[in-house]
């Protein structure tokens, strides 16, 4: 009998690159593995000299960090990819993020090491996330916030892969702070503003350690209404604004720093693409 | 009157929903165009979920083809998942187009194309949702006009009070037409208001206008006639037949979508139009005649569909895809140029030929062998002469030992059941069939590990074909006869280990045989159940069998009629059919010919190979089939290296 599938010889890695990009606006309901599609078809149109994986199903060689939930937005997701040729980073940036659509943007692509540079998965331990509630007034906000921040521990149930799991949300926050939106107008980093004006927008500035099972946005705001009957009469909409590791001061450090910056705060606001 | 967008509202809801990147566009490929920089807008849609709708070839090409037009805009929205309409209806969110989130009851034209009669329930579901009226005759210039396209256009008249206008074939040259009788009405300042463009539209002899035609019935409940209501109208409504494919190379900047769907692939069709003959076939006999796409054209839209979309699969479209003039050339040529780059080329094959074998070689040169498909349609030889599906036992052994022996493990065989004449040992020689695939693959490779599917639905007599007057098998013969051939299978347990085995039950397709032979009586019945929750009838989950034979049992007595009138009933050469009026090209007295030639198992040959045969199509649609070889080839690719980076 001949041989069932044909020999399969992929050329090897010769660069790694590091990207950072974004979840915007309507295309933030674009789930991972959306994205995943999306970003393997963008390869392909924007001609890049992606690595494949050996064996019968060759896949790209591209790896993600973790990812921002379902219907919320990003301004720091990151993945790595292996190319089997040499490219410019910022020219594969600018292509990249032609070849995705509008709302996915590629922000940042840096060279890292082909060996001994550790994971990306190794450069991230926290999140800092920015959530709006519309509807409701920063006072009331400000009454959960620190109803939450003064609990020993706040218990919250979701539905995980795994079945109905309860879990603590406060053990993860690091900081939770509560701003008017007024305050905080035109800050926001590549962001639509929010859909009503006229109505009170409070702001939830959030900082979440990665935990196992993961602590999201909407477990924080399960968590408000559990310990506060905080209960938004809008759905809340949700960034990520950054990713990195924890400093004892409370920064994120930016996943893509170089060896030479490794002090470099994580993104946050100013340098997106819009 | 500028018209804004409904997403704020939307956005509201998509939180609270299962896959909300279904609805918010953002597509590559999609289109936006200012409301007021344009005369006419087109919502066109494939009523079905998005995840089904959007990979549609028909509405993908009219969208690209009316975006191009400077002065015309056009919009896609598909049906929303019952979670969703739920809390449109509590929120007050109309239906919606994907593409800039404006209302469909804003356009002028919503044109909804149908592959499938089971898509009617939806058609209600998004006309209610738009707050457009569901009676054709309530709607008035605020509305749009509902137009019908795709293959189950053919006999709209289930349909016939829900929609203002069909056509009938290939849109290409459909939408422009209408769309500049839509462009002169509304800069002549609408003279005569909907009813004037319905007749304009009317005479042009290839849109059907239902209101403009009465049908009359027998007192036992057969139609006696369908008649114009007006002097000004045609007696019959022609279809449309786009010839030269190589002017129309749509799509060109296919859509992209984020959700995903059920293909994902860029698909080119090869040719259209099937002059097989297989006596079943809808789509076989009203697309006819052939047209096929030249190699270097279909060439040509691979490299520029990969291009823009950046799709990892090809697929090679056409009801008979090895059957192009040129299709040895096309596949080497393709897997020659897509050689170690990871696109995978695919070939919807069905018939049954070794060929299929060799050119599926040729194209998983890049990728894996995971199955090939082949179609005998019928378990025995008698009753594949009456469905002219010429293949015989050996022919079929042999191409599946070929491909056995070639590497593949997997077949898949599809069957139908419930064909016209069958009897329970037609069926029951599936099982002989498959047993002896499995033997003899066994035999020519030395090894156990080769199995093969058998995949068989029910015979759903369609109009416009031969079988237009058959009888539909009852639904608990078709059941009897599909456990008896699953026992016959498993009958050798060592054969029977190899065989997989999938059918599906009689019932849903007793509703598609009402649906496709029905005649305006049957609007009623879609209604009902419509109004007793029926909706996504494709989908098993959604389906019930109940709600339509119950609606059927409520409505269909008025007329002295029941739905096994509509099914199981055979008709006699003089009754006159619901779609009469309705010019397929095919001439009725060849297809009753046809029809008796079958029930005698006389076999009929292909004109692209032997001399016509008088189908009627060329003549009566002053059309003629355009095959090659044309003689030429495909040339190696130059591989481009270097980021593909847009200039400023």
């Amino acid at each position: 009998m001949p041989k069932r599938q044909p020999e399969s010889n992929q050329e090897p890695v010769v660069q790694r690159i590091r990207l950072r990009y974004a979840k915007r606006g309507p295309l933030r309901f674009t789930s991972h593995r959306d994205f995943a599609r999306a970003f393997e078809r963008a390869l392909l149109r924007a001609n890049v000299p992606i690595a494949y994986s050996q064996g019968f199903t060759p896949h790209p060689k591209v790896s993600y960090a973790s990812a921002a939930p379902t219907g919320v937005a990003s301004e720091a997701e990151y993945l790595e990819i292996g190319l089997r040729a040499v490219v410019d980073p910022a020219q594969l940036r600018v292509a990249l993020d032609a070849a995705l659509s509008p709302g996915l943007d590629v922000i940042e692509a840096v060279e890292s090491p082909l060996t001994g540079g550790g994971s990306l998965a190794d450069r991230i331990d926290a999140s800092t996330w920015r959530i709006e509630l519309p509807g409701v007034a920063a006072r009331d906000a400000a009454v959960a916030v620190r109803a939450f921040l003064d609990a020993p521990e706040v218990l919250v149930e979701r539905l995980t892969k795994q079945g109905r799991r309860t879990f603590d949300t406060r053990v993860a926050v690091v900081k939770l702070a509560c701003s008017d939106l007024e305050l905080l107008s035109d800050s926001a980093p590549g962001d639509v503003p929010s859909e009503v004006t006229d109505i009170p927008c409070a702001i939830l500035d959030l900082v979440v350690r990665q935990v196992t099972p993961t602590v999201r946005p909407d477990d924080v705001l399960s968590g408000l209404r559990v310990i506060a009957d905080l209960e938004p009469p809008v759905p809340p909409r949700a960034t990520r604004l950054a990713q990195g590791v924890l400093t004892e001061q409370g920064d994120l450090v930016d996943p893509l720093a170089q060896f030479g910056d490794a002090d470099r705060p994580a993104a946050v606001a100013g340098t997106s693409s819009l | 009157m500028s018209v804004t967008s409904v997403f704020a509202q939307l956005e509201r809801l998509l939180p609270r929903i299962s896959k909300p990147i279904q609805y918010v566009g953002g597509e590559l490929g999609a289109v936006v165009k200012d409301w007021d920089a344009v005369t006419v807008r087109w919502a066109l849609s494939y009523p079905d979920a998005y995840e089904v709708g959007l990979p549609n070839q028909g509405v993908q090409i009219l969208y690209e083809v009316l975006n191009e037009q400077s002065d015309v805009l056009a919009e896609r929205t598909y049906a929303v998942w019952p979670d969703l309409e739920q809390l449109m209806r509590a929120e007050g969110v109309p239906q919606f187009t994907v593409d800039a989130h404006r209302p469909v009851a804003a356009f002028d034209l919503f044109g909804v194309s149908f592959a499938t009669e089971l898509g009617y329930t939806n058609l209600l579901t998004m006309l209610d949702l738009a707050g457009i009226p569901l009676d054709a005759r309530e709607r008035d210039e605020r509305h749009p006009i509902v137009v019908a396209g795709g293959h189950a256009a053919f006999n709209p008249e289930p349909i016939a009070d829900f929609i203002d206008a069909a056509v009938l074939g290939d849109g290409e040259e459909a939408v422009l037409e209408i769309t500049a009788i839509v462009r002169k009405w509304k800069s002549e300042g609408e003279p005569g208001g909907r009813d004037e463009l319905l007749l304009r539209l009317a005479r042009t002899e290839s849109v059907y206008v239902p209101r403009f035609y009465d049908v009359d019935y027998l007192p036992d409940g057969r139609i006696q006639r369908i008649v114009p209501n007006r002097a000004d109208v045609p007696f019959r409504v022609h279809k449309r037949t786009t010839m030269d494919l190589d002017a129309w190379p749509y799509p060109k900047r296919p859509l992209v979508p984020l959700a995903e769907t059920v293909h994902e692939r860029y698909a080119v069709e090869i040719f259209r139009g099937c002059t097989r003959g297989c006596r079943f076939c809808q789509a076989g006999m009203i697309t006819r005649p052939v047209r096929e796409r030249s190699i270097t054209t279909v060439g040509q839209m691979v490299k520029e569909g990969l291009e823009f979309s950046g799709f990892h699969e090809v697929g090679l479209l056409s009801l008979s895809s090895a059957d192009h003039s040129e299709i040895g050339d096309m596949c080497s040529g393709l897997a020659q140029q897509y050689e170690g780059t990871n696109v995978s080329l695919s070939l919807p094959s069905t018939r049954v030929d070794a060929f299929n074998v060799t050119l599926a070689q040729e194209l998983s040169r890049n990728g894996r062998r995971t199955g090939l498909t082949f179609a005998p349609e019928g378990g025995s030889e008698r009753i594949r002469q009456v469905i002219n599906k010429m293949v015989t036992e050996e022919d079929l052994i042999r191409t599946v030992v070929t491909a056995y022996t070639n590497g593949w493990r997997q077949v898949k065989l599809y069957f139908m059941c419930g064909l016209p004449t069958e009897t329970d040992d037609d069926v029951l020689q599936i099982a002989k069939l498959a047993h002896e695939v499995i033997r003899a693959g066994r035999e020519a490779t030395g090894s156990r590990d080769i199995r093969c599917t058998v995949s068989i639905g029910g015979f759903v007599p369609k109009p416009h074909t031969p079988f237009q007057w058959a009888s539909m098998t009852e639904p608990e013969v078709i059941d009897r006869r599909l456990k008896a051939l699953k026992d016959a299978i498993n009958s050798d347990r060592s054969l029977g280990k190899a065989i997989g085995y999938r059918y599906h039950d009689g019932e849903p397709s007793q509703v598609e045989g009402l649906l496709s032979r029905g005649d305006r009586r049957v609007g009623a019945v879609i209604r009902r159940v419509w109004e007793n929750g029926g909706r996504f009838d494709g989908w098993s989950e959604h389906f019930s069998f109940q709600r339509w034979t119950d609606a059927a049992a409520e409505v269909l007595p008025e007329f002295g009629v029941d739905l096994a009138w509509f099914t199981t009933r055979e008709r006699e050469q003089n009754e006159v059919l619901p779609w009469d009026h309705l010019d397929s090209g095919l001439d009725k007295d060849w297809l009753w010919q046809d029809w008796q030639d079958a029930l005698t198992g006389y076999e009929q040959d292909d004109c692209r190979w032997t001399p016509c045969f008088d189908c009627g199509v060329c003549p009566s649609q002053d059309t003629e089939i355009q095959i090659g070889p044309t003689g030429r080839k495909l040339l190696p690719l130059t591989p481009v290296a270097g980021l593909r980076v847009p200039h400023a």
